[in-house]
């Protein structure tokens, strides 16, 4: 296993995952898994379906207590983090009909967690509008967000994760019900917000090739555990036939990575 | 001039006392019923408010049976039937439906047992009329501040929670991240609705309470594009509907030979039908917008 140490930098990571492990209803999920992000990095969080992704993610947002292992965001760890992490889950309820624009859902991204109603404020419209423009999203800024497509959405959930200024933003499967072309689109926004305001980004995905032009590092998942390091080092016939347990290839063709097991492909890559 | 005024208010419409306790009663469940309902629309829990008006049902049949006051067993045992759908799962998707069923069920069941033991016990005729379809011309004049206290509740608790529930109801994952405890907003959105639709189930019955609940919203959610403009219109399309609602049912004592009033809900449910098709057309659509 490539668990890499945290030699990258002097400062601390934005995100340290130590020796992480679940078991829900008598199933292994996640075993020892470990690795860190440091600002400004982007991060793919690769394995095929039920590897774990999404359990992974919601211990680190703290929504699933792990069995052993801690997290560590920003230097703090346990029931003392309050540090404000981005977050883009995979299924979000917005009806067509649902009364509430884009940028409506953008300013419960700022103030969704205070209580009582909302008082006018010009520097939270301020706030709001600086965000869509951020994400390319003024143009159906007014629409409703139910109406709007699968990429559309997704730019304005990427906006109200970011409007609180998260130094780490989680993505959950934000890819997986794009066209190429939408998924190409928000794969350079995520990579640009990354260096321009420094915020480590971990995005979840089943398929890797539409990240691999931006990934800084891969956390690879595979039967609850994982590989970490940089694309190269990871992505070997190597690493994940011990990762899997058994045989896989890695092979590139025309730039593109696949990664067989026997005649299977193990993750998709063939579309 | 004076012959149209005639005709469209039938005499002594503003002079009785039934009519003012009727139009405040009415205009007070109207707003809380919107309010509630458009949650109940955007949360996907049309079914279980209309759970909720058949446990205040049972809730209002018992009270008549203990010889209760009606308001008090409407939202008592709504805000009853609430909390055990939440302990069923009603915040899981397939655990709602569920819920929602069985509370539903039984609910029923406890309405028939009391609304038999009362009619055959008691003097008190039409219970079963008053306590599933309404009897908001009987209400007794001493109710209303009753009404418009609880119903204040009802609405400050949903001003409480207002962003984190709208948080909550797009995605209970990121409300949670956000140090929102869901089950609780939830819970206490549960809790206005109970108090929501018992309240309505005094004025237009048990059973037709859910068309006060959702109608109007969902009217208001055709026609709008913010949240808070949709609880704005719900609750004038609301009071709308039931004020007239309750002129019409008064004006048809005169209608006909035969001196019989029409009851109010019928023409309240109506009214909200109507006002949902008429949000359908486009050219309302535009005037609207």
């Amino acid at each position: 296993m490539t668990t890499d140490e945290l030699t990258m930098s002097a400062t601390a990571p934005i995100l340290d995952v130590d020796q992480v492990s679940v078991a829900l209803a008598g199933r292994q999920i996640l075993d020892q898994v470990s690795f860190s992000v440091a600002a400004g990095e982007f991060t793919g969080l690769i394995g095929p379906n039920g590897a774990g992704k999404t359990t992974l993610l919601r211990v680190i947002l703290g929504l699933q207590r792990p069995g052993s292992g801690r997290v560590t965001v920003l230097g703090r760890h346990g029931s003392l983090r309050r540090q404000p992490v981005g977050y883009v889950p995979q299924k979000v309820l917005l009806d067509p009909d649902m009364p509430m624009r884009a940028r409506d859902l953008v300013a419960l991204g700022a103030d969704g967690d205070r209580y009582g109603l909302r008082l006018p404020s010009r520097q939270r419209n301020e706030a709001v509008r600086e965000m869509l423009h951020a994400v390319d999203a003024d143009r159906f800024a007014d629409a409703r967000v139910g109406t709007l497509s699968g990429g559309e959405q997704q730019r304005v959930l990427i906006a109200q994760a970011l409007i609180s200024r998260p130094r780490l933003l989680l993505l959950d499967e934000p890819l997986a019900n794009l066209d190429l072309r939408a998924s190409q689109e928000i794969v350079s926004l995520l990579a640009r917000i990354a260096s321009e305001q420094q915020i480590a980004v971990l995005l979840s995905a089943h398929e890797m090739n539409p990240l691999l032009p931006v990934l800084d590092r891969v956390v690879y998942l595979a039967a609850g555990r994982a590989a970490s390091g940089p694309v190269d080092d990871v992505i070997t016939t190597e690493t994940l036939t011990a990762l899997y347990g058994h045989p896989v290839e890695v092979l590139r063709v025309h730039g593109r990575v696949l990664v067989v097991a026997g005649d299977q492909p193990a993750t998709t890559g063939t579309d | 001039m004076h012959a149209a005024y005639s005709a469209i208010f039938e005499p002594g419409f503003f002079a009785s006392p039934q009519v003012h306790v009727a139009a405040a009663i009415g205009g007070l469940v109207a707003i809380v019923s919107a309010i509630t309902g458009v949650f109940t629309v955007m949360r996907g829990q049309s079914f279980g408010g209309h759970a909720l008006g058949d446990v205040s049902a049972a809730g209002g049949a018992g009270a008549l049976l203990a010889g209760l006051s009606p308001v008090a067993g409407f939202v008592g045992l709504g805000i009853a039937g609430a909390g055990v759908m939440d302990l069923i799962g009603v915040r899981r998707l397939r655990g709602r439906d569920l819920a929602t069923g069985i509370v539903l069920g039984t609910a029923i069941g406890l309405s028939a047992l009391f609304l038999r033991l009362t009619t055959t016990s008691g003097a008190t005729t039409g219970a079963t009329q008053h306590v599933l379809f309404g009897s908001i011309f009987t209400v007794p004049a001493g109710t209303v501040p009753v009404v418009g206290a609880l119903g204040a509740v009802a609405v400050a608790a949903i001003a409480v929670v207002y962003r984190p529930l709208l948080l909550a109801t797009v995605s209970p994952d990121v409300a949670a991240a956000r140090g929102i405890p869901v089950r609780l907003v939830g819970l206490a959105y549960m809790a206005a609705l109970a108090v929501s639709v018992g309240l309505s189930s005094l004025a237009i019955g048990a059973i037709l309470s859910t068309a006060l609940l959702i109608g109007p919203a969902a009217v208001a959610l055709r026609l709008t594009r913010r949240t808070g403009h949709a609880v704005g219109l719900a609750c004038l399309v609301g009071v709308a509907v039931t004020w007239l609602g309750i002129l019409l049912a008064y004006d048809s004592f005169y209608w006909g030979t035969s001196r019989q009033a029409l009851p109010v809900s019928f023409f309240i449910v109506a009214l909200v039908f109507a006002s949902y098709l008429a949000s359908g057309v486009p050219a309302v659509r535009r005037m609207v917008r």
